[in-house]
């Protein structure tokens, strides 16, 4: 089952024999980064990926660089989890064609504490139930998607709760490229016994690192739980040690190492004063080890413009120090579960940040001494300083138990706040039991004491072979819910997804959810009721502010109000309009020097741009001129009359007009006041009018009076084809022309 | 319990005032080492019903019979023998595949005599 660009990816196809797949590779992959320069486009650049992708949607403004896609070296995340992983399927597809390759699943509310792997495919909640299945069927889409975009595609997400070594497992086997594991999360955010935590974790440490997975650890919690998040630096460095130690004497390599850092703290804080020397000390101290940078999520707000802001900032820290992995948080992470879209956008922010910032630290340096090198030099001291007392105090279970983790104090100060923890106490206390002399586990990439026989080579030879190296030996569950799985929703969905009827969709496959954004004059509190009965009015269903601004306490407040489209549209009764296909540039070259051209060109109105109406005739931009056509360019600010006597002047053929700037309409006026002048002096007819111009397009212009307009991004191809079209379609040729055309092209 | 208190880090800094960067950044792997030894040696020499589960699992049995299998051997108080080392014993000692012996473990097959495997205690 191969993908193809203009078709969306069959999901019922994805799960035929799915119990029957194997992953194409296993373990992770860097952006390969081996040459200090790469050229791409017009531009040299120092930091980016020697892979370009054969698919992918450029940054926006890449329409003024021929749309180049350079990809910057760190590989990028996004996280996605809506609940239903088929629908989490298409986004990731959206989302790597952007730039991601690291494509995180967030598990459902509760999974942390299931003794045990969920099978089947229930709906989740915030997340999904990682199951076999779901595993599966990702693993096998996103093999698809990495062969669509050129470059491998990471696969991960969490190894945790208490069924860590089982999740561990099915990961290994179903190839899934990285995972977050670090026991202290289960112990201090998810109340998992401490002893059964750091049990389970070397087992799953180990079997992880039997498939080459990387692993992020979970400090970064700690940010975003404690009061104050900055103030938790130094137990940062003391967390992230702990678990990078642990996971190396449990057999994980350095390389595989990854350490999830959050910049500290937020704007408006001065805020790279303190996460600067944070970073710094953290790279010091962990030298060999990864970095992955997540964006700070405790100070953001349900404004997405702020939100994108501190994304931008925090990569620029990634940049000043260094990132391997950079993550990405969507910029609605304050007010809802992530939609398409965002994953999306913050995507691209990453993406459009680093190639900005490319190069930079062959242009600046940071101090080594003052304020940054003095900083890190304090954090470091209160971090060990924050150890002894864990040793002082008997250990790190003993710590725990003090409440001296998350507290919101300042090591060494304490505020008394922190998380406490029984020893013996929590889900799957008493648990854990002590292998006896003969425990002997008959299975590879088994940590801790086994007592095998001598007489083998590997372990699994005492079984015939074990799945990690046998495939086939995987016992496959399909479904255990006949209720709640993914055959079941796919058939709710079908006519939103197969059958052509059009729904919007922010999260699931015909969910309906749209936003409005408005201003309304008046004061939040009041602006929060009244747009709920504008957006209800609109005819949306379940309507709910998501987001609102004052702009000023009485004039005015922003007001994002989303609601359910409750129709859909069918695409049966939509009339598209066809591609207007442009003539061959040498039938265009060939008409005009049988049959020359003369046209007229100006910048109405007060407009001094000269720009864009330049690209349009210019021979040195591929304009008009190149076909031969006769330009008479009047500049910019020229009056409509002033364009209509040069028509007549020169006997045009046509006459272009732009406007780039306009307010009131203005465009639309002097369109309007273009015709009405010629038909008035009786040339209308003798004369193809256009327009072209920012908020110009198509519809707009024929309204006006034009015969074509044209908006951003047209080229002098666009308009010549159009008015020779134009020119045979007046003297009611135009079919036979186009025929002959088509005869010819097909010879 | 950890009482509120102050910051009196200026203070307790003294002792690092002679140690240069490279000599901090060793000190704190070497407690990082103390903390996390006690840590690795006891996941070292215990097990879990997970840990035992994940054996299973890579034996090649599904995550229910798993789960099922684990849940007696760990009544019969074996799972310190491993529960991927006693289906292996069972399968011996009956002459039968260890798919098989897993699962009539988990049936109940031989609640009364898996004890006997390890010698009866």
């Amino acid at each position: 089952m191969d993908l193809k660009a203009d078709e969306k990816i069959d999901i019922e196809k994805l799960l035929e024999n799915i119990k029957d797949y194997k992953p194409k590779r296993k373990g992770w992959k860097w952006r390969p980064k081996t040459q200090n320069k790469k050229k791409v486009g017009k531009f040299t650049y120092s930091d980016i990926s020697d892979t370009l992708l054969n698919n992918s949607v450029p940054l926006p403004s890449a329409s003024y660089f021929n749309d180049i896609d350079p990809q910057p070296e760190p590989v990028i995340t996004t996280e996605i989890a809506s609940g239903r992983f088929e629908d989490d399927i298409r986004r990731m597809r959206m989302a790597a064609w952007h730039g991601a390759d690291h494509l995180m699943v967030i598990r459902t509310a509760g999974q942390s504490h299931y003794d045990g792997l969920i099978e089947g495919t229930p709906e989740g909640v915030g997340g999904v139930p990682i199951s076999r299945k779901q595993i599966r069927a990702t693993r096998k889409a996103l093999d698809m998607i990495e062969e669509e975009v050129g470059r491998p595609l990471n696969f991960h997400s969490y190894v945790s709760g208490v069924a860590g070594p089982d999740i561990a497992v099915m990961f290994a086997e179903e190839g899934v490229n990285g995972a977050h594991q670090d026991p202290q999360y289960n112990v201090l955010y998810r109340n998992v016994n401490m002893q059964r935590s750091f049990v389970d974790a070397a087992v799953a440490k180990k079997i992880m690192a039997s498939a080459d997975m990387l692993q992020i650890d979970g400090a970064h919690n700690a940010n975003a739980t404690a009061r104050d998040a900055w103030k938790v630096m130094p137990e940062l460095f003391v967390q992230h040690a702990i678990n990078a130690l642990f996971s190396i004497k449990a057999g994980m390599p350095k390389e595989n190492i990854a350490l999830s850092t959050v910049p500290p703290t937020g704007t408006p804080a001065p805020a790279l004063k303190y996460d600067l020397p944070y970073a710094v000390a953290l790279r010091e101290l962990f030298e060999g080890f990864k970095f992955r940078a997540q964006q700070n999520t405790k100070y953001i707000t349900s404004d997405t413009r702020e939100a994108t802001v501190l994304h931008v900032l925090n990569i620029l820290l990634s940049k000043l120090t260094s990132a391997d992995i950079q993550s990405t948080i969507t910029p609605d992470e304050g007010r809802n579960v992530p939609w398409h879209y965002n994953n999306v956008k913050a995507v691209n922010t990453a993406k459009q940040t680093f190639l900005g910032l490319d190069g930079l630290n062959e242009m600046i340096e940071l101090k080594k001494d003052g304020y940054v090198s003095e900083k890190a030099r304090e954090l470091k001291e209160r971090a060990i300083l924050f150890m002894e007392e864990i040793i002082n105090k008997g250990g790190y279970y003993k710590a725990v138990e003090d409440g001296l983790f998350v507290d919101s104090g300042y090591y060494p100060a304490r505020n008394g706040d922190g998380i406490s923890r029984e020893i013996e106490g929590g889900v799957g206390a008493g648990t854990i039991v002590k292998r006896d002399k003969e425990y002997m586990a008959p299975v590879c990439e088994h940590f801790g004491y086994n007592n095998l026989p001598n007489e083998i080579e590997k372990p699994c030879d005492l079984i015939g072979g074990c799945t990690l190296h046998d495939h086939s030996k995987i016992k496959y569950i399909d479904e255990l819910d006949a209720s709640d799985n993914v055959e079941k929703r796919l058939a709710e969905t079908k006519e939103f997804r197969k059958d052509g009827k059009i729904k919007p969709e922010v999260e699931w496959a015909g969910d309906g959810w749209i936003n409005v954004t408005m201003l309304l004059p008046i004061e939040k509190r009041i602006a929060n009721v009244a747009g709920l009965e504008i957006v209800k009015n609109m005819g949306l269903k379940n309507p709910e502010v998501i987001h609102s601004r004052t702009m000023h306490p009485a004039e005015g407040t922003l007001l994002e109000v989303k609601g359910r489209v409750d129709f859909s549209i069918d695409l049966d009764n939509l009339e598209i309009p066809e591609v207007e296909e442009n003539l061959d540039e040498d039938i265009i070259r060939n008409e005009i020097k049988n049959n020359p051209m003369k046209v007229v060109a100006a910048t109405v109105g007060n407009d001094e741009h000269s720009v864009g109406m330049r690209e349009i005739i210019d021979i040195k931009h591929g304009g008009l001129e190149k076909f031969g056509i006769k330009t008479k360019y009047l500049g910019t600010s020229v009056s409509i009359n002033k364009v209509v006597d040069a028509a007549i002047e020169i006997d045009a053929d046509a006459v272009l007009i732009s406007t780039i700037i306009t307010h009131n309409d203005i465009h639309r006026t002097n369109m309007k006041k273009l015709n009405n002048l010629c038909i008035e002096k009786g040339i209308r007819d003798d004369l193809i009018l256009v327009s072209g111009g920012t908020q110009v397009n198509n519809d707009i212009a024929l309204e006006s009076g034009m015969d074509a307009g044209f908006g951003p991004g047209t080229n002098g191809t666009d308009v010549a084809s159009f008015i020779v079209k134009e020119r045979w379609k007046r003297k009611g040729i135009l079919k036979d022309k186009l025929s002959e055309v088509k005869e010819e092209s097909e010879e | 319990m950890v009482q509120e208190r102050k910051d009196d880090f200026e203070k307790k800094r003294q002792k690092f005032k002679n140690l240069n960067n490279e000599q901090l950044n060793k000190k704190f792997w070497e407690l990082a080492e103390k903390i996390v030894d006690p840590l690795i040696n006891m996941a070292d020499e215990y097990t879990s019903p997970s840990i035992e589960r994940s054996v299973l699992l890579r034996m090649g049995f599904d995550s229910l019979e798993a789960k099922a299998i684990v849940n007696k051997i760990n009544s019969k108080n074996l799972l310190g023998k491993g529960a991927g080392n006693v289906i292996l014993k069972l399968a011996k000692r009956e002459n039968m595949d260890i798919h098989k012996a897993g699962i009539e473990i988990s049936d109940g097959k031989f609640d009364d005599s898996l004890v006997n495997l390890f010698g009866g205690e």
